[in-house]
């Protein structure tokens, strides 16, 4: 499989990551080699196998429905980098 | 005998018998630390008001005979641990200042019992390594030779523990994190089946894979500590909810009419000279002992790395989506707009090897290559498992090394990721099972460094892999050997 430039740029765009043209390069060639190595498992015949997403098998696990404490908006803001008294603040997203 | 050289069971008999005090035996720790860490940088923060305060609590308990097995023991976390109050930064530059609002349920039961913080472990960023060596805090060296790795992503908690910093540790393990750098520095690593112990308060690095397991000095200590964490939590809803066995009484049944499968695709041309030696004189230690071995097969063993760097990625992406600069973690200044913001914090915030795999998972993930990559890789999981599952009809447990050399030189694999990702050959497919695994002293290299083998066992066959293990700790003195430092 091979991988360029342009794709690695696409898929940082995706990953929300702004890559350095260093980065790219680098990334670019490993990328390549490891997308190369993981194709060994098109060697492999999967038809009619199920995929496995969990190790054990998995339900839906509902809490009752019924309110509980909560950690509070002191302790939710606390690591916030910018703040008011009660919200996260951004940057304006409509001028 | 410092009282920084021994086991918590040792420690844990003289606390009961009022002949050392929990303040003592922390202050015998954070002395360790103090002299040993500049050159092993085994831990990013180290709490030691708090530690002896709570060593102080722990002997005002003792005193009125409250004891639990780790009432006024100290131990140190690896800082993927949520501990409330303590930065925790997961060794990156995007926690650099998080200060946890809770506790994490591992951590949460220990310290009921009385444990003591020591600190929080140096780790590759995220959990995201091998060796110890992708740490926005610098890497940690061996004790046992400072020019080697210490093994990861759990590198600083082997470290502390080889260094004697520390008498158990918690780690984590997705790939092999607890067991290869166990193996590594001469320590026991436990990996319990997957839902065993809680993931609650533990930074996600990929949902399915990660388990949290000890790393002590001996076997016995290891039963302690799983003992302590172990069972069902509500809190997380892929924890199991089945009784937690007596791990401590199940070590003493012995070996003796136990069938131990030996993968031959574990014991491969490459496999290094020393590594295979220990592992021949391991298989004959344990014949002595009175176990039946087996040749077993485990035919998609090739294919484990590959299955697992695409399923583990394509989670962490998912997972290292809520670092986003708004909530908590590192935020990029003078940005414009949002979005700017999120990619710029981001991209400030994340190492080298963390962008690596948000973008293989993203890729993944992508349209187009979701059925191709992710998928597929989700069938040969259940391949692997079926493998394992296959394997556990006809044998009790199996045997097979950690990795496939002694710990590598620093800086020896950076360049190429996915040399290093194969280093993880003997560890992966477990998780991918989400069976459980140890990994026990078991020989040195010519060099001096600690080779480790590796025992697997069914899905909460706990009791099984800690009694084989024990019995080759009593009949082996690898686990006393210490580093020089």
């Amino acid at each position: 499989m091979s991988i360029n430039q342009h794709e690695i740029e696409h898929v940082a765009k995706l990953a929300r990551l702004t890559l350095r043209d260093d980065e790219k390069q680098l990334f670019t060639g490993q990328m390549e080699a490891i997308l190369a190595y993981v194709e060994t498992l098109n060697e492999l015949n999967t038809e009619g196998i199920a995929p496995t997403s969990h190790a054990v098998p998995m339900e839906n696990a509902f809490r009752p429905d019924c309110v509980t404490p909560s950690i509070g908006h002191d302790r939710a803001l606390a690591n916030a980098p910018d703040k008011n008294e009660t919200y996260f603040r951004v940057p304006p997203v409509i001028e | 005998m410092e009282l920084y050289e021994q086991t918590i069971h040792d420690l844990q008999a003289q606390l009961q018998a009022r002949q050392v005090s929990s303040v003592e035996i922390t202050n015998s720790f954070l002395n360790r630390i103090e002299s040993t860490d500049q050159s092993i940088n085994a831990f990013i923060t180290v709490t030691k008001e708090q530690a002896l305060l709570d060593a102080a609590a722990a002997d005002q308990r003792i005193a009125a005979g409250d004891c639990a097995p780790l009432t006024g023991i100290p131990v140190a976390l690896k800082d993927i641990f949520l501990t409330e109050g303590v930065r925790t930064t997961c060794a990156s530059k995007m926690l650099d200042n998080f200060i946890a609002p809770y506790d994490a349920t591992a951590w949460a039961r220990i310290k009921s019992q009385g444990a003591v913080l020591l600190g929080k472990l140096n780790q590759d960023e995220f959990a995201m390594g091998s060796s110890c060596e992708n740490s926005a805090f610098g890497p940690t060296r061996n004790p046992w030779n400072r020019e080697h790795i210490p093994g990861g992503s759990s590198g600083g908690s082997a470290a502390a523990i080889a260094a004697q910093q520390a008498v158990a540790t918690l780690g984590t393990d997705t790939g092999g994190s607890i067991r290869q750098p166990a193996s590594h520095c001469g320590c026991v690593g436990l990996k319990p089946t997957y839902g065993r112990v809680s993931r609650y308060g533990v930074i996600a690095y990929a949902s399915s894979l990660d388990q949290v397991g000890p790393i002590t000095r001996d076997v016995t200590d290891a039963a302690l500590l799983l003992e302590a964490i172990a069972g069902h939590d509500p809190k997380d809803s892929t924890s199991v909810d089945c009784p937690v066995p007596n791990y401590t009484a199940a070590l003493k049944q012995g070996v003796k009419g136990l069938k131990i499968g030996l993968p031959k695709e574990y014991f491969i041309d490459g496999l290094d000279a020393d590594v295979q030696q220990a592992m021949d004189q391991a298989i004959a230690t344990y014949r002595r002992l009175g176990a039946e071995f087996v040749e077993v097969s485990l035919p998609h063993t090739n294919y484990a790395v590959a299955t697992y760097y695409l399923i583990a990625t394509a989670e962490a992406s998912s997972n290292l989506a809520r670092y986003e600069g708004v909530r908590f973690g590192h935020r990029a200044k003078d940005t414009a707009g949002l979005i700017d913001l999120m990619m710029q914090s981001r991209s400030e915030g994340f190492g080298a090897e963390v962008k690596r795999r948000i973008m293989l998972g993203t890729y993944a993930l992508s349209s187009g290559y979701y059925d191709a990559y992710y998928i597929k890789a989700q069938k040969v999981r259940t391949l692997i498992q079926q493998d394992f599952i296959e394997a556990f009809k006809s044998v009790d447990l199996l045997l097979t090394p950690v990795a496939p050399t002694p710990a590598f030189r620093i800086g020896e694999k950076t360049a190429d990721p996915l040399q290093m990702y194969l280093s993880d050959i003997f560890t992966i497919p477990v998780n991918l099972a989400g069976i459980c695994g140890i990994s026990v002293p078991a020989g040195a290299s010519s060099t001096g460094l600690p080779i480790g083998l590796q025992l697997l066992g069914r899905p909460f066959g706990e009791e099984t892999i800690l009694r084989a293990a024990f019995d080759f700790e009593q009949a082996t003195d690898w686990h006393t050997k210490k580093a020089a430092l």
